[in-house]
């Protein structure tokens, strides 16, 4: 068997703490052809000029080769199962994708002229924040992952989108099944990858149909939230197709929140990683908001984006990605790219010109950005601020078997207490 | 305090406008307007709006408060 | 001491004790002013400007100022580090004296220098009748007072406002017309609004976004005159075509004059070209040699660009007063070999009509376009322009996030037509012609005549037409 490459051996789950010295190898050929016909993209500014690319498609429909070449076993199914979906506004090309987002925008954030929605939770945010500390009071150990950075999150997407919190249990069920499935490393091949992908798909058709579900419920009832109001009022662009709306639902709620939570406890992770940091944020709560780049250029929630394919032969880097093959560019290693970030392997809170790819670039562009830039900035100011002397019980933690939204599964931390 | 955009950078991803919509403004889908010299009291608004324009367009007076040195 | 000692003593020398004065001072005079700073220049700096305000900026003035939004004195430029300058404000430099290195002011004061930055900029053209332009009601934008005025004006609600001249300007300030639901002419000259700078395949595009507006425009036609009643105020405008427009608001948006009339007997290469220089803004004197002491930045500098076969480009946009500033005062406080050069592709944006035009290189330079991207119907598209087989400049109305791949094409020389794109391909994707008008001959250049006989005697003069 062919030695594993950089990005092969940066997939394996025993690496999953720590891709970076695999990254910094797989930047010496800035697009990599991979044994799968896949090119791995990995340098920032190739990464910048494929974004802007308009021979670069993002619709796994317009994936001609996929099948053909010789896929990893395993990697393909997956995708296929997102293919049984409509395609939703990650996996669709202008124009459908600039229509489609910009009717999903105006129900997001609000009328064009004042899109006032996400400014308005701030509230709400402070609220939950300060009920999950207060929580924690008399508490001596804590799990940061499953007590504080994932009810915040899901709690919003929910109230955002209108999907009722009871459901959680059941969607998080699916979502989580789905995501442990997916694997575009060497793993994809081992029996228990594979055992696992049938429960995958099974689990993506019930949250599809949970969606479609939820969707009727609004069609004859209206009810709070923005899926309701989209099933109702298409306003000037017209109404989203039943499926294509079900799918860009399952996007939301999904995309919604497993990327912030990721980016909350690897916030937290990282500071108690950089003592220097955690007290310098504590005296300047102010650095919050450039911390908070800084967090995610350092620890990228979405480490690589997989659905991209060139739709014409494209020079780029001293090579031609062939019409037909996949592109993957991986974030996490622009991230990190010291071409383009000095010494990139320190954290900086106060980094300048910190132009990160945390949340892409172009016209895929992260959707729901501003949500969690405010959700995560109040979470770790709060953190910072409230609790007493935290100490971090395992470094490494375990992380969650995911490639592409990569986060511990736990970070727990003994606590002396919660500041009022 | 003051501010400008390079609209030569900003490529309309409207993030500012979701975080300060008093001071950024969209017309239609992708111009964007501003107020250059917004109220001091929008400070924590238009530092989020700065931090998060993807292209890093907005710029903000590094002297605030501090002496300009011209008669104004 | 060897020569390379030498000169770097020279540099530092400069940097710590030289004399720096700087002409003009609105953006390119500051962000020049920072720079230098920035360089590590810690000598003796002056910024000379006419206006009586500190340095502002100029875009919004057409744009969310006339709307009434921003207040015009709210455009104050954000300031980037200390400039630790001596300020003269509102008093205007009236001559340069090369071989004293003195400017002089307005006021009689010389004020000396080692080097100088020029960085007038552009003024309005004014309507040429002087007796016209005196009514009331007849306006010109340039500066933060002419908008203030012009925006009492339009919140005064008039029953018509005719803007004369589709460039950027008039055509923005037409759409905030609009905007405001205030009645709107405009009239162009030529065949479109935005042909100068766009061509005319866009500038149809342009014209008809702007009829679907609700502007009244009128192409091919000029205004003959502009006739007030008793009391001074501006009432009717005739148009070469014999028709007449009743309005009470006139906007004259004719295009820009470079501020070089301070520099007469200067011996420096200005004109109504602006000032010549070389890409690293070291002007030139009439000769057409390079000077030591004197740098050009901004909207009053003309220099060759080594994509456009070296031509002289005066690139009057935002962007170009911030590098071209840069570029020069870098320049002022090094030596050769650390000079460097303002090659920047050119780019602007405007925002009218719900759309935002963005541009990047020389569309005038271009003698084909070709649509390739989104659709020209919904106003959602890019198009390249083309010269010789290779890709020169491009344009978005509302597809500026694809703005970069086409200035990457351009700064790589790509071949004209690009690569199609992989979707959303307009309907149409063969090049025509651009419809760039015939560069016009100006006016008011002067003759430049040769004198003396012995090659080393052989020197430029300006002989003012008529003579
Ligand atoms: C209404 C308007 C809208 C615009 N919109 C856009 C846009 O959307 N996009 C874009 O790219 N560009 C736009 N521009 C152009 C942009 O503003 C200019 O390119 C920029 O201002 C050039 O800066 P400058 O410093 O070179 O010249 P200027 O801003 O013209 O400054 C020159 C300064 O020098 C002063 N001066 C002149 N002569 C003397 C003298 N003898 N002594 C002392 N001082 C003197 C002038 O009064 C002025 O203050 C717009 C301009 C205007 C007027
Ligand atoms: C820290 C948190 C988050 C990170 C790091 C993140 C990151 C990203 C990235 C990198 C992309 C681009 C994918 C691509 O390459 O095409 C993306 C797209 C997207 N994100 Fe996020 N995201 C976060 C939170 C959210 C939230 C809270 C929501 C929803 C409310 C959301 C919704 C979306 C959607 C809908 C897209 C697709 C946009 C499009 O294709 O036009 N994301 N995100
Ligand atoms: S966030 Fe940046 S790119 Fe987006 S509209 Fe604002 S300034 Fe422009």
């Amino acid at each position: 068997m062919a030695e594993e490459t950089p990005w092969q051996q940066a997939l394996r789950y025993t690496n999953r703490a720590n891709p970076y010295p695999f990254y910094a190898e797989l930047r010496k050929t800035p697009v990599a052809r991979q044994p799968d016909g896949t090119y791995v993209v990995s340098t920032y500014r190739e990464i910048v000029t494929l974004l802007h690319d308009p021979r670069v498609s993002s619709d796994v429909r317009k994936l001609p080769s996929r099948a053909a070449a010789a896929v990893e076993p395993g990697a393909e199914p997956i995708t296929e199962a997102v293919i049984e979906l409509e395609p939703n506004i990650i996996t669709c090309d202008p124009p459908e994708h600039d229509h489609d987002r910009r009717m999903m925008t105006r129900h997001f954030f609000g009328p064009a002229d004042a899109p006032h929605q996400i400014s308005d939770l701030e509230p709400d945010i402070r609220r939950i924040v300060a009920g999950l500390l207060d929580g924690m009071r008399g508490k001596t150990r804590i799990d940061v992952v499953d007590e504080y950075a994932y009810p915040l999150p899901v709690t919003l997407i929910c109230k955002v989108l209108g999907v009722p919190l009871e459901d959680e249990p059941r969607f998080h069920a699916w979502i989580e099944t789905a995501l442990d499935a997916l694997d575009f490393g060497p793993e994809a091949a081992s029996e228990e990858m594979r055992s696992r992908l049938a429960g995958a798909r099974r689990s993506v058709k019930e949250l599809a149909q949970f969606m479609a579900g939820l969707l009727g419920q609004y069609a004859e009832r209206p009810g709070p939230g923005m899926l309701s109001a989209m099933v109702h009022d298409g306003g000037p662009d017209g109404r989203m197709s039943e499926g294509v709306l079900a799918s860009n639902a399952v996007l939301l709620l999904f995309a919604g929140h497993e990327t912030t939570v990721n980016l909350i406890a690897h916030s937290v992770l990282t500071l108690l990683r950089h003592p220097e940091a955690l007290e310098e944020l504590r005296r300047r709560p102010d650095l919050i908001v450039p911390a908070v780049e800084e967090l995610l250029r350092f620890e990228s929630s979405v480490q690589f984006w997989h659905t991209r394919s060139a739709v014409e032969d494209i020079d780029i880097a001293g090579t031609t990605i062939p019409a037909g093959a996949p592109i993957f560019l991986v974030y996490g290693s622009a991230n990190r790219d010291p071409q383009r970030f000095a010494d990139p392997d320190r954290l900086d809170l106060e980094r300048p010109d910190n132009q990160h790819l945390g949340f892409s670039q172009g016209i895929h562009f992260c959707f729901g950005a501003p949500l969690a830039r405010l959700e995560v900035q109040v979470a770790v100011e709060e953190f910072v601020r409230r609790v007493e002397n935290p100490r971090l019980v395992a470094d490494p933690p375990p992380y969650r078997h995911n490639q592409i939204f990569r986060g511990p599964r736990h970070v727990l931390v003994d606590i002396d207490g919660i500041r009022d | 305090m003051r501010i400008v955009v390079d609209l030569n950078r900003c490529q309309g991803y409207a993030q500012c406008v979701y975080l300060a919509h008093e001071v950024f403004r969209l017309t239609g889908t992708e111009a964007l307007t501003y107020e250059p010299n917004p109220d001091d009291a929008r400070r924590l608004e238009v530092e989020r709006a700065a931090a998060a324009c993807p292209v890093r367009a907005i710029m903000i007076d590094r002297l605030d408060g501090a002496e300009r040195g011209a008669a104004s | 001491m060897t020569l390379a000692a030498t000169l770097a003593e020279l540099v530092s020398d400069f940097r710590a004790n030289g004399r720096i004065v700087i002409v003009g001072a609105s953006l390119a005079g500051l962000r020049g002013a920072e720079a230098l700073r920035e360089e590590g220049f810690s000598g003796s700096l002056t910024i000379i400007g006419d206006e009586p305000y500190e340095p502002y900026d100029r875009p919004p003035l057409s744009k969310q100022v006339l709307k009434g939004w921003v207040p015009a004195e709210h455009t104050l430029l954000p300031r980037f580090r200390e400039v630790d300058a001596q300020w003269r404000l509102g008093v205007a430099a009236t001559g340069l004296d090369r071989v004293a290195r003195q400017v002089r002011l307005a006021d009689g004061e010389q004020v000396p220098y080692h080097r100088l930055l020029i960085a007038t900029g552009t003024r309005a053209r004014p309507w040429p009748n002087p007796a016209e332009a005196a009514l009331e009601g007849v306006f010109a934008l340039r500066s933060r007072d002419d908008a203030a005025r012009l925006q009492r004006a339009l919140a005064a609600r008039p029953s018509r406002v005719l803007v004369i001249g589709g460039g950027f300007i008039g055509s923005e300030v037409a759409s905030v017309c609009r905007e405001l639901d205030i009645p709107v002419t405009l009239t162009e000259r030529g065949p479109a609004p935005l042909v100068g700078a766009l061509g005319g395949v866009i500038g149809e595009i342009a014209a008809q976004m702007q009829r679907d507006h609700g502007v009244d425009l009128r192409c091919g036609v000029s205004v003959a005159s502009l006739e007030g009643d008793a009391a001074g105020h501006v009432r009717r405008a005739r148009l070469s075509d014999g028709t007449t427009v009743e309005v009470d608001v006139v906007l004259a948006a004719l295009g820009s004059i470079r501020n070089v009339e301070w520099l007469q007997g200067s011996g420096l290469a200005a004109g109504p070209w602006g000032v010549g220089c070389d890409a690293g803004g070291r002007a030139f004197d009439i000769n057409g040699v390079v000077t030591d002491s004197v740098y050009v930045a901004g909207d009053v500098a003309r220099m060759p660009h080594v994509l456009y076969e070296y031509q002289f480009l005066a690139m009057e946009h935002w962007d170009n007063a911030v590098f071209g500033a840069e570029v020069a005062a870098h320049n002022m406080v090094n030596l050769e070999p650390h000079y460097r050069p303002h090659l920047s592709l050119p780019g602007f944006w405007s925002g009218q009509f719900g759309v935002n035009i963005k541009s990047v290189g020389v569309p005038p330079f271009g003698d084909e376009i070709v649509f390739t991207q989104g659709s020209v119907k919904d106003r959602s598209f890019a198009a390249a322009y083309g010269r010789r087989g290779r890709i020169v400049a491009a344009v978005t109305f509302d597809h500026g996030k694809w703005l970069e791949y086409y200035a990457r094409l351009i700064e790589q020389s790509a071949p004209f037509p690009p690569p199609p794109p992989g979707w959303d391909r307009p309907d149409v994707m063969e090049p025509v012609p651009a419809e760039f008008p015939a560069p016009g001959v100006p006016t008011a250049i002067p003759d430049v005549v040769l004198t003396g006989h012995d090659p080393n005697e052989r020197r430029a003069e300006f002989r003012p037409r008529g003579h």
